[in-house]
């Protein structure tokens, strides 16, 4: 008999936890970052088109099949699809539901530290008085774990391991009494955050507390349309990307939340409550915080080739110093506003993957709530530490890659299909529909069994074979190069470059370029080299060992392939399989434990 | 301060408009909707 007697304080609980499991580091970093680097205001409407047909549909099907799951018991995926498919394989489908929250988790907590981290470098004034530069080092030495900028040792370890000490402590307390307060005191504040900032940097003006430019300039790039650009499938296949991570679909998150709604209950008007509140964060709030605040100091040209850093190099390499221009109150204020919005963005996201995984452990194994949260952060410490020591060589981008966007897409699509087509949308409707609060329009009915499918189905197969330069007119059957991020140019290593091997004695130049320094700082050895591959200068930095000796020179000029330094070199591709090998042995140890559960169930008869 | 252009403007406002007034919409009706009958999923109400 299943421990697990877990229930919602209240709806609005429910909405604002829902609304939290999907209100991310996503809404303020990675928003921003995708409509900048797709054209501003050409990205919102295929955005808003995903929302319509790709979102809100997959919202009403997550909500139903976990409100569906919890009659039985299920509050987890494998069981649930396995009653909802009723072949063997549906099960085993289902196991994503699961390792897609500890794989997801691994790593977002770690990142979640670093938003306590700088709320509390903001508070104390950390980066006042540091120039660009010195707040970029700033962050590579917080990462830098034989480094630290508190006098802490090892200091990212010891604000991951308080991060996750939170997130189990509330995760003992239950829904009600941890995961919802959590949401109805963390969601509110977040909104009031982002406000503060949000007006902040809409009335930044060119001139005032060394900003360049208006705020407005950056709000106009994001928001002049460019209809043109509605043709390109890249833009559409990183709106519908956007729409995923932002609403935290196809992670078996919203499923887990939803099982705990009877299924009396209303499920719709709640799903719709929840993603437009993500949604007013995303489009309202998120772009009006990092867009306008960045162009203004940085214009517009600037602001393009720094978001090739990504949200978290602008977040946390960039923002700190421009919050600094605003004297040491307001810069104070802005910073624990921005980190602090981030920090409670994460939490309440971060509990949300923990709840499946405890849900699981509770129903099919009677462990105790304590039991399965402290399971939880134990898990996610182990799979999280090569995040944390092997940040540099990639570990977490490939954590993110295959565990945060592979993996949500891929399961998205089954669920899709299990739902529309498998379980049926008579079914499916009926219980979509059943306890309403709202009349759904029934266009929906087709959208889900038609539309959403093959979207999901197109952005899978997009980001399969997804073309180099993403340029889709040269797909033909004679074949085409294959972008380095498609998912089989990531399979084949595609993009690693010269340094192919796991162990070597050479370490040859990944890109041409200058070599601006060779020096030792603080025990360590650095290369610093200008990559200058596409007419764009990216300074990369190359810690090397001790017994690592350089081959160049400063000045020296660089092509790809000329050797760097020469020594005992573990080179980035090893790190990038070893965490392929990780995630891969998550998943199949789940699906192991789903068997058992399965097995455990059928004897019982309760299956 | 340098002011927007129409057609950004316009389209922002819209944009922003539309979803915070969903926003706003839905949440209400979560407030105002009628409770069903015990049973329900939530403790304290």
């Amino acid at each position: 008999m299943s421990t697990n007697k877990e229930s919602w304080g209240t709806r609005v609980g429910l909405i604002l936890a829902m609304a939290g499991n999907a209100v991310g580091l996503g809404n303020f970093l990675r928003f921003p970052m995708q409509a900048v680097q797709n054209g501003g205001g050409a990205f919102i409407i295929p955005y808003l088109v995903c929302f319509l047909l790709l979102g809100v549909p997959l919202l009403f099907v997550e909500w139903a099949t976990g409100r569906y799951g919890g009659q039985f018991g299920h509050h987890t995926t494998p069981l649930t699809f396995n009653r909802m498919g009723n072949r063997w394989f549906w099960k085993y489908i289902g196991v994503f539901g699961i390792f897609s929250n500890i794989a997801i988790a691994s790593y977002y907590c770690y990142i979640e530290s670093w938003t306590l981290s700088y709320t509390i470098h903001s508070a104390i004034g950390s980066f006042n008085h540091l120039d660009q530069h010195g707040v970029a080092e700033f962050f590579n030495n917080y990462v830098d774990i034989s480094t630290t900028t508190t006098g802490i040792p090892f200091e990212a370890i010891v604000f991951f391991v308080l991060c996750l000490a939170l997130n189990v402590w509330v995760l003992c307390r239950g829904l009600s009494g941890g995961v919802e307060k959590v949401a109805k005191i963390g969601v509110p504040l977040l909104i009031v955050f982002g406000v503060f900032l949000a007006v902040r940097g809409i009335t930044l003006k060119a001139g005032s507390m060394g900003a360049a430019f208006d705020g407005t300039v950056g709000l106009n790039f994001l928001w002049t349309p460019d209809f043109t650009s509605l043709t390109n499938p890249k833009v559409w296949l990183a709106a519908a990307g956007q729409i995923f991570f932002t609403l935290s679909l196809g992670q078996g998150s919203v499923q887990c939340y939803a099982s705990y709604v009877k299924h009396k209950d209303d499920i719709a008007l709640n799903a719709m409550s929840a993603g437009w509140m993500n949604e007013f964060v995303e489009v309202v709030l998120g772009s009006a915080i990092i867009i306008p605040i960045s162009i203004g100091y940085f214009g517009i040209d600037k602001v393009v080739e720094l978001t090739r850093l990504g949200g978290l190099g602008l977040g946390f390499r960039i923002m700190p110093y421009l919050f600094a221009q605003w004297g040491t109150l307001l810069s104070a204020m802005a910073g624990i506003a921005f980190f602090g919005l981030l920090f409670f963005a994460g939490i309440t996201s971060s509990l949300a993957m923990g709840t499946p995984v405890m849900s699981f452990l509770m129903d099919e194994f009677n462990w105790k709530r304590k039991s399965s949260a402290l399971a939880f952060g134990v898990a996610v410490l182990v799979l999280g530490l090569p995040t944390v020591l092997f940040f540099q060589q990639g570990v977490l981008d490939e954590y993110d890659y295959w565990a945060g966007t592979v993996s949500l897409v891929l399961f998205a699509t089954f669920e899709m299909i299990l739902f529309s087509w498998v379980f049926g949308m008579k079914k499916g409707w009926k219980e979509i529909t059943h306890g309403a609060d709202i009349k759904i329009p029934v266009v929906y009915r087709y959208i889900i069994k038609w539309i959403t499918p093959f979207m999901l189905l197109a952005v899978f197969l997009g980001s399969l074979v997804r073309p180099a330069n993403d340029e889709w007119n040269r797909i033909s059957l004679k074949g085409w190069k294959l972008h380095n991020e498609s998912i089989i140019g990531q399979l084949k290593h595609q993009g690693i470059g010269p340094n192919k091997s796991y162990f070597s004695d050479k370490f040859f130049a990944e890109r041409d370029g200058q070599v601006d320094s060779v020096y030792v700082l603080n025990g360590s050895k650095y290369i610093c080299v200008t990559d200058t591959a596409g007419g764009i200068k990216t300074p990369l930095r190359y810690k090397i060992m001790d017994r690592d000796i350089p081959a160049v020179h400063c000045g020296d000029f660089l092509h790809t392939g000329d050797v760097l330094y020469t020594g005992s070199v573990v080179n980035r591709v090893f790190y990038i399989d070893l965490a392929r090998i990780l995630l891969l042995s998550v998943f199949v140890v789940i699906g192991v434990l789903v068997y058992m559960a399965f097995r455990k169930r059928k004897k019982s008869g309760i299956c | 301060m340098q002011p927007m252009n129409t057609t950004a403007l316009l389209f922002m406002i819209i944009s922003e408009f539309a979803i915070t007034f969903l926003t706003v919409y839905f949440f209400v009706k979560v407030l105002r909707s009628d409770k069903k009958g015990e049973p329900d999923s939530y403790e304290e109400e």
